[in-house]
């Protein structure tokens, strides 16, 4: 489904991503997790063409979402991207949040958007804020309607991008409760993400990256139990002391 | 359409526009000189701790600002002599009217514009630098002259440069009481001799050259002083 | 004064009309606010244009700004009323000539507001649109250009304030603007200038310092709905 061709990407001398060659199949559930500054922002960023590449190639189904002629706008509709800062429409209620590009789009009439937004808000536990406005809701709240609201594009692939960094602790569980529940039913997803609970319990396979490399591979398991690289090693002894 | 240099070169329509020209420059100087004091006069009664001094500072600003320039010079122009005292009114009829009525009223409109420029700077440096000043012992007139001010001046230079720019612009207006200055200059060449795309291209780039050069002036002080935060 | 109010106050307010073009307090209002409303679309393009990231189009749109705001008002106006009609052979309205002034610059100015809000817009806003598949125009019409111009509110109430200022200028054209007005009134009464230009400074405060409150107010308002939010 995702295929990272020899990725590479400098910011001036830096170099971010280095020679990051992978593939995620369908139905995956992969979690992305290292020390900050390790770049694995920046590569989820990369695979909706968030960040653009210097080198190599990022084909999602068969298309390359970097090629100079791709239609962008396309692409991205059928990716969906949860940002760790929420980034709902503050002007917009819920709803018009997640009925703004499926309508605007053509993907659907302004009923069955309204209709299907409602579904997916009642999923996340939030029909009931529907003709809210984002500063009435708390974090945790704006982040599910956030999840809602790229649901409502109906794509085969969601990318979260540390989605509960910027939460109260208290608010973590409501966020990766649904998240739980997309991948139960199958989603394709990549996830960045210091939560190891949810990399344990979820995730079909773990990416450790640190300086723009992929340093291990592995399922949560054998991650967990027995990391092979040293900076895997000192990663987990150090999320351990907290 | 025929461009004639020629009569910005030399003679008559030379002259006068050259003397409009400098007109709008000593208007300028003369009323800056004049606003920026005032400026920092009003600035330093609206940040008072006592409250009637920031009601009246805050008046005046108001008061004038919220009334267009033309308006201002019309008022001191006409309406101001009358009350005067017939010996007082008669000094100022001898002594170019026009002129003086327009550095009144070029004055205060840019002074209080420049207040504000002050006050923000003033408000930009944060209130613990006082209290540092005087928790080494410097009286409060002491801790705002040697602290507060400098540091409020550096933050306000910027702006009052630009309010500078639009002082010099504004003098254009002075024509409306019949100062000669270099509105007033053009427009009597245009008059006279309908060549007004020479008249007005020598204002154009009198004004432009003038207000790039101030221009310029505040982005070089602005890179070599640069407002520096802890 | 009040029996001066009680004679002219309807020729302060709308001057010769209807027996003539319409004139006054009412001329001035309606310039403004038409002036403004004409000037938003330009204003809003320019100001896309000036936060571009193409240089070949954002470079042109600053030569421009920087262009007319180093100019006085007064000059271009004269340009578009003296020389303008020797080379299209239309001569223009007063009104007609001030109001396209005004357009020019207040687009110029609106667009300065629009590309600062924009620029303040957090980056989020429009990764997130751009992230559903929008494209960048859709972006900007439904989710950047509503949160850019709520925000930029109170900045373009202070536009409109500036505009209601700028509009006295049309006086030295003859346009019968306000102060064209009670200057006529000075003339015919002619002892009683103190009242006339009181009258005149206390009727621009009153609209102008008006507006300027409400622009306050709406800051106001938008500081705290920003606040409820974070």
């Amino acid at each position: 489904m995702i295929v990272l061709d020899k990725v590479n990407k400098y910011y001036g001398d830096y170099h971010a991503l280095v020679d990051i060659t992978e593939r995620v199949d369908n139905n995956e559930v992969l979690v992305v997790c290292g020390p900050s500054g390790s770049g694995k922002s920046t590569l989820i960023r990369t695979l909706n063409r968030l960040e653009e590449i210097d080198a190599g190639r990022i084909e999602i189904d068969g298309r390359d979402i970097h090629a100079k002629n791709a239609d962008v706008n396309a692409l991205r509709a059928g990716i969906g991207f949860v940002f760790q800062s929420f980034n709902l429409f503050p002007h917009l209620t819920v709803l018009e949040n997640c009925t703004l590009a499926p309508v605007r789009l053509k993907r659907a009439t302004k009923l069955e958007a309204r209709d299907y937004a409602m579904q997916l808000l009642e999923r996340v536990g939030l029909a009931h804020k529907a003709d809210a406005y984002p500063n009435a809701l708390s974090g945790g709240q704006q982040q599910r309607v956030a999840i809602a609201r790229a649901l409502a594009m109906r794509p085969p692939i969601m990318l979260f991008d540390e989605p509960t960094s910027a939460l109260d602790p208290e608010m973590v569980g409501e966020v990766l409760q649904v998240m739980r529940g997309l991948a139960g039913e199958g989603m394709t997803m990549v996830c960045v993400t210091h939560e190891m609970g949810f990399a344990r319990d979820v995730a079909d396979r773990i990416w450790f990256m640190a300086e723009g490399k992929i340093l291990e591979k592995a399922t949560p398991q054998e991650f967990f139990a027995h990391p092979q690289h040293p900076r895997a090693q000192q990663f987990l002894a150090d999320r351990r002391r907290d | 359409m025929f461009f004639d240099p020629t009569i910005l070169q030399s003679g008559q329509y030379h002259d006068w526009l050259v003397q409009g020209f400098f007109l709008s420059i000593q208007l300028t100087v003369i009323s800056f000189a004049f606003a920026l004091p005032f400026g920092a006069l009003v600035a330093v009664m609206r940040t008072s701790t006592f409250a009637p001094m920031r009601a009246a500072g805050a008046t005046v600003v108001e008061a004038i600002r919220n009334v267009p320039l033309l308006a201002h010079l019309l008022f001191w122009y006409f309406a101001f002599p009358e009350l005067l005292p017939e010996s007082a009114r008669e000094v100022l009829y001898a002594n170019n009217p026009e002129v003086i009525c327009a550095v009144i009223a070029l004055s205060l409109y840019a002074g209080v514009h420049m207040a504000e420029d002050i006050r923000s700077g003033i408000r930009a440096i944060p209130a613990t630098q006082l209290e540092a000043a005087r928790s080494l012992g410097l009286g409060r007139v002491a801790a705002v002259r040697l602290v507060l001010l400098p540091q409020a001046l550096r933050a306000s230079v910027p702006p009052l440069l630009s309010q500078t720019v639009n002082l010099w612009k504004d003098t254009s207006v002075a024509t409306v009481i019949g100062a000669a200055e270099l509105m007033y200059q053009a427009a009597r060449v245009e008059t006279a001799s309908f060549r007004s795309l020479e008249a007005f291209t020598f204002a154009t780039l009198a004004y432009l050259t003038v207000s790039l050069v101030i221009s310029l002036l505040a982005h070089l002080f602005q890179r070599r002083y640069p407002v520096r935060t802890t | 004064m009040l029996e001066l109010i009680d004679t002219y106050w309807l020729y302060f307010l709308v001057g010769q009309y209807p027996e003539g073009p319409l004139g006054g307090l009412v001329l001035t209002i309606l310039l403004s606010g038409a002036a403004l409303v004409l000037a938003m679309p330009l204003g809003l393009l320019l100001g896309i244009a000036r936060v571009s990231p193409y240089r070949a189009i954002s470079l042109p749109v600053a030569g421009l700004v920087q262009v007319v705001r180093a100019v006085p008002l007064l000059l271009v106006l004269f340009w578009v009323y003296f020389f303008l009609p020797a080379v299209t052979g239309v001569k223009t309205s007063q009104a007609t000539t001030m109001l396209m002034v005004l357009v020019v610059f207040d687009s110029v100015y609106l667009a300065e507001i629009v590309a600062a809000g924009m620029r303040a817009l957090p980056k989020g806003q429009l990764e997130s649109a751009r992230s559903l598949g929008l494209g960048y125009g859709a972006a900007l019409r439904h989710v950047v250009l509503p949160q850019t111009l709520r925000h930029g509110l109170p900045s373009i109430v202070n536009q409109l304030v500036s505009t209601i200022k700028a509009t006295s200028l049309g006086y030295i054209i003859g346009l019968s603007e306000v102060s064209f007005i009670a200057t006529q009134i000075n003339t015919l009464v002619f002892t009683r200038a103190v009242e006339v230009y009181l009258i005149l400074a206390l009727t621009y405060f009153i609209l102008c310092f008006g507006l300027s409150r409400l622009a306050f107010l709406l800051e106001r308002r938008l500081q705290r709905r920003v606040g409820q939010a974070s």
